[in-house]
C-alpha cells in the first residue's frame, strides 16, 4: 500500500506525468471550488450578525481564510524548498515558484480586509503590533522571493538560493501564529485553532469553515494551473536553447 | 462610512484580487501555449522527445 502510494507520488513528480494528471483534475477542481464558494457565500450572508460587531463580522469569512492561506501557501513553499535542496527535483522548485504570487495575493487580501475590519472595530486602519507587523513581513518576503526568481537567469542556482531563503524565512510563520499569545496585541487571540476547541458560535463557525475550504480549493486549483504554466515556461526556454544550439552547429 | 460599506469594499476587493489571479493564470497559460506552438511549428523539438526512455525534467 505504502509502496504503491510512494510509486504514485514519484510518478507524479515527473513533470510530464504531472501535466497529464493536472489536466484531468483541473475541471473537477474548478467545479468543486465554484460550488464551495457558492455554498460558503450563501452561508456567510445567512449567518446572524454579531451582538457586538454587527454586520462587520461578515468580513471574518474572507479575512480569516485569506490569513490562513497566506501561511499555508508559505508552508507549501517550505516543503517544496526541502524537495529542492534534498532531492533537487525540478518539480519542487516549480511548485515553490508558482506558489509565491498566489501567496502574496492572499497575504495582501488578509492585510487589506484586516484593515477594513479594524477601522470600524478598533478605530484605526493599522497598528504596528506583533500580528500585523509579522504578516506585513510575510508579504514583503513573498515580494522578495518573486523578485529574486525574476532576477536570476540560472534556474538551478535561483532554485537553491530561493529554497534557502524560504526555509530561513519560515521562522516567521510560528511568529505570526503565536504573536497574539507572546505579546500584547490589538489583534484578538486564536478563536478557531485552539487546543480547547473553537470559541466561535457554530452559526458563525460553519460558514467560516466552508469559506476556508473554498479558499483552500481555490489555492490548490490556482497552484496547479500556475505550476503547469511554469513547466511550459521552462520547456519553451529549453526548446529555445535547443534551437540556438542547432543553429550554431 | 457605514459598516455596510466596510463589508462591501472587503468583498469587492477580494473578488477583484481573486479574479486578477485567475486572469493572470489564464493569460500566462495562453502565452506559454502560443510560444510552444510557435516553436513546434518551426520544427524545434525537446531533446526528451527523441529519447522517451530518459527521465523527463520539464
Amino acid at each position: 500500500m505504502i509502496a504503491s502510494i510512494a510509486a504514485f507520488l514519484t510518478g507524479l513528480a515527473n513533470p510530464t506525468r504531472f501535466l497529464t494528471v493536472a489536466g484531468r483534475l483541473m475541471p473537477w477542481m474548478i467545479c468543486v471550488t465554484v460550488l464551495l464558494f457558492a455554498v460558503g457565500l450563501y452561508l456567510s450572508f445567512q449567518a446572524p450578525e454579531d451582538y457586538q460587531q454587527g454586520m462587520t463580522v461578515r468580513i471574518m469569512f474572507i479575512h480569516v481564510p485569506s490569513a490562513w492561506l497566506a501561511m499555508m501557501c508559505y508552508t507549501v513553499m517550505a516543503i517544496a524548498a526541502i524537495g529542492t535542496l534534498v532531492w533537487r527535483h525540478p518539480l519542487a522548485d516549480v511548485a515553490a515558484k508558482a506558489a509565491a504570487p498566489i501567496g502574496a495575493a492572499f497575504t495582501f487580501l488578509a492585510l487589506l480586509t484586516g484593515s477594513l475590519w479594524g477601522k470600524p472595530m478598533w478605530g484605526t486602519w493599522w497598528v504596528w503590533d506583533a500580528r500585523l507587523t509579522s504578516v506585513f513581513v510575510l508579504f514583503l518576503m513573498y515580494l522578495g522571493l518573486i523578485a529574486l526568481n525574476r532576477a536570476m537567469d540560472d534556474p538551478a542556482r535561483s532554485a537553491r538560493v530561493s529554497a534557502i531563503i524560504i526555509l530561513v524565512g519560515y521562522i516567521n510563520i510560528p511568529i505570526i501564529k503565536f504573536s497574539v499569545e507572546w505579546w500584547n496585541t490589538l489583534h484578538q487571540p486564536a478563536s478557531v485553532m485552539r487546543l480547547d476547541g473553537p470559541t466561535i458560535h457554530p452559526s458563525l463557525l460553519y460558514p467560516l469553515l466552508v469559506m476556508a475550504l473554498a479558499f483552500s480549493m481555490l489555492f490548490f486549483t490556482l497552484h496547479f494551473a500556475a505550476m503547469r504554466n511554469e513547466i511550459w515556461r521552462r520547456r519553451v526556454a529549453s526548446m529555445r536553447r535547443q534551437a540556438a544550439r542547432s543553429a550554431r552547429g | 462610512m457605514s459598516h455596510f460599506a466596510y463589508v462591501l469594499i472587503s468583498y469587492a476587493a477580494s473578488a477583484f484580487v481573486v479574479l486578477a489571479l485567475v486572469a493572470w493564470v489564464i493569460i500566462d497559460q495562453r502565452a506559454r501555449k502560443a510560444e510552444l506552438a510557435a516553436l513546434e511549428s518551426r520544427g524545434v523539438r525537446r531533446r526528451s522527445d527523441s529519447a522517451p526512455a530518459k527521465a523527463d525534467h520539464g
